[in-house]
């Protein structure tokens, strides 16, 4: 059997499988009556519905004829992964690992690290560049959401202000 | 006159000092980011939404107006210069508005897209006015079997709008109810889908799913094409004003722009691209002038037409939100979350028990709108260099702000591991041809239709027919029904498909 339309049959596969789990989540729930609902009742109704939804979206993927075969084609794995990498990086040196025992650094130092991450995604990288493009948002952040806005960060690691 | 001492009361509150110039600042950010090349209004919305947390209720929403009307006219912005459509909507407005900038005549399409704007604005506004007090009479007569309907009739026209496939957006809407399910189920208690984790027990928060999926993964697309993919007309914007040729071609295509899209953006489901699309047709079905320029190659009227559609029906589609707290589309669904922040359940309540504020937002409007007439269109200059700004100085900039924002939300970390997981998502969705719009739709729309759903069964003893048996709920579940049956007939069905080839 042809798959017909890569695309569909993955957005059918990704359906189906999100359907079912939830579907199944939801019996762990007291399923109720239609006139006294439990917390699964609803749940369990939408996730069936996409399952099914999922499984006529595979079966016309396979089915029905498409041009070019509806490629999923490359994915971008660099910018994938440096933009998400440098997203949690934000979070990690933002916050700290407590559980973990990494001490919060404070928004400055996360900054600097999110942009050095971030900008490896794009097609060129300058070290120098990049260094002043942080240094620019450091203060810009700082004036707008700390100044300005008076929204509650860690400015500064842990270690340094107690 | 009702009405006009109801906007006198609204242009009072929006006309202090501190208000407008909250006024201007949301104008000035929102155009900003909206003007960022594949920043689109959701994802400004999103990503500026941290910036209102700290002001009072109404300077707030008055705020979020501005960033509203910012994001969007920053959005033909970059439509009309780089041939980069921020939005759904603005994809007609860059058919004949890139054409005008390749042919150094920039400046008019902007004014056009601007002056086209502001005139339709006024016009939403006056609209908005009228029909609100009246159909928060009517939004009192709906019970619970009624919201589920217009609930049902709101997410099928979110999907009839959808670009794509149509079973893959009813896709799309079912799993955005079904995430808008995760977290503590009010009428049980039971934390549903939340592994235990205790930050899941208060949801996903909305933010994070529209900072992923509209930021990140826009983001990462938009990298993985190459820079030199992208053409930017920005020497060649001189001369702002249109001529009287111009002007004599714009004004009738206003009106009809405007008069279509009032009507259409009351319509749940994402009037504002309806409007713009059907306004762009009728312009191209109109005859043309001697010596006019045909459609496609530059004419103005395909610029100012579907702008004024596309602004009168963001205007009325306030009504749907206002009166019956349903966000007909992903921005006002956006609106909702930002009012549930500051406190305020949007709904036909919302003008008996805070006139002031109901009023000082409708006014608020049309002061945003105004705003950008007189501000914007002078600082065009500014906005047209921050697109000479290169690309890799400004994505580090976008995922920070969008990092930091999430973060403020709750100033709690995990909110930031889960935009990372959403930024993945949503480039999934990209990558499978899944549009995102109807998911966050339906992820503000699934616990109230889950809510309206069991009053109207418990109200029914479980009878199932309690939905077709009232009249108004059969109606707007025919109507539904009517809708899809259009949208599925063959000879509509490659209509629409061509519509959205356009692009």
């Amino acid at each position: 059997m042809n798959i017909k339309s890569q695309k569909d049959f993955f957005s059918g596969l990704f359906y189906t499988v999100a359907g079912a789990a939830f579907a199944y989540g939801a019996t762990n729930y007291n399923v109720g009556t239609g006139a006294r609902m439990g917390p699964g009742y609803f749940p369990l109704l939408l996730g069936i519905l996409l399952a099914v939804i999922g499984a006529f979206v595979m079966f016309k993927s396979l089915t029905v004829e498409t041009q070019d075969g509806d490629k999923i084609g490359a994915w971008a794995w660099k910018p994938l992964f440096y933009i998400i990498a440098g997203n949690v990086l934000f979070g990690i040196l933002l916050g700290g690992l407590p559980n973990l025992g990494v001490p919060a650094m404070g928004l400055i130092a996360a900054i600097f690290g999110t942009t050095l991450v971030v900008s490896r995604a794009g097609d060129t990288f300058k070290l120098k560049e990049v260094l002043v493009l942080a240094a620019i948002l450091s203060a810009g952040s700082y004036g707008a959401f700390v100044l300005l806005l008076k929204l509650q960060f860690p400015v500064w690691p842990t270690f340094i202000t107690g | 006159m009702e009405l006009f001492d109801n906007l006198a009361l609204g242009f009072g509150v929006a006309f202090t000092f501190q208000n407008l110039i909250y006024a201007f600042i949301g104008c000035l950010l929102g155009t900003l980011i909206g003007v960022l090349p594949g920043v689109g209004p959701v994802a400004t919305i999103a990503m500026l939404l941290p910036a209102t947390y700290a002001l009072p209720p109404v300077a707030a929403l008055i705020m979020l107006a501005g960033i509203y009307y910012g994001a969007q006219y920053g959005g033909s912005t970059t439509a009309i210069l780089v041939n980069l459509p921020g939005e759904a909507s603005s994809v007609v407005t860059m058919i004949d508005g890139y054409q005008m900038a390749r042919k150094g005549r920039a400046g008019p399409a902007l004014a056009a897209a601007g002056l086209g704007s502001f005139f339709a604005g006024c016009v939403g506004t006056l609209i908005l006015a009228a029909f609100a007090g009246p159909l928060t009479e009517v939004a009192f007569k709906f019970g619970p079997a009624e919201y589920f309907s217009l609930m049902i009739l709101g997410l099928i026209g979110a999907v009839v709008l959808a670009s794509g496939s149509l079973i893959k957006a009813v896709g799309m809407i079912v799993l955005g109810l079904l995430m808008g399910l995760i977290g503590t189920d009010v009428n049980s208690g039971v934390a549903r889908f939340s592994f235990d984790i205790p930050e899941l027990t208060d949801g996903v928060g909305f933010i994070t799913i529209a900072m992923g999926v509209f930021g990140y993964g826009e983001i990462i697309s938009n990298l993985s094409k190459h820079e030199d993919e992208r053409e930017v007309f920005t020497a060649k914007v001189t001369g702002l004003m249109p001529t009287a040729e111009d002007f004599k071609n714009m004004v009738p295509a206003v009106l009809r722009g405007t008069f279509l899209g009032s009507a259409l953006g009351i319509l749940p489901g994402g009037g504002a691209l309806l409007a713009a699309f059907a306004a762009y047709t009728i312009e191209k079905k109109t005859k043309l002038k001697p010596g006019e320029v045909p459609f496609g190659q530059g004419n103005i009227r395909g610029v100012a037409s579907p702008e004024s559609a596309n602004n009168s029906a963001s205007q009325t589609s306030f009504i749907p939100l206002l009166t019956l707290g349903i966000p007909p589309n992903a921005v006002m669904a956006l609106m909702v979350g930002a009012m549930t922040i500051h406190n305020i359940q949007p709904g036909p309540q919302v003008m008996t028990s805070n006139p002031e504020l109901f009023w000082g937002l409708i006014a608020s409007m049309w002061i945003g709108n105004a705003m950008l007439i007189i501000l914007n269109l002078p600082l065009i200059g500014i906005w047209i260099k921050l697109l000479t700004v290169p690309y890799r100085w400004l994505f580090p900039a976008i995922v920070l702000f969008c990092a930091i924002g999430v973060y403020s939300t709750n100033n709690n970390t995990f909110d930031i591991w889960m935009v990372a997981i959403f930024g993945v998502v949503g480039y999934s969705f990209i990558k499978l041809g899944m549009e995102p719009a109807p998911l966050l739709l339906g992820f503000i729309l699934g616990p109230m239709m889950e809510e309206n759903l069991r009053r109207a069964m418990l109200l029914s003893r479980g009878d199932w027919s309690v939905f077709v048996t009232r009249p108004l709920s059969a109606s707007l579940l025919a109507a539904s029904a009517v809708l899809l049956v259009i949208v599925t007939l063959p000879s509509i069905k490659s209509k629409r498909e061509e519509a959205f080839v356009e692009e």
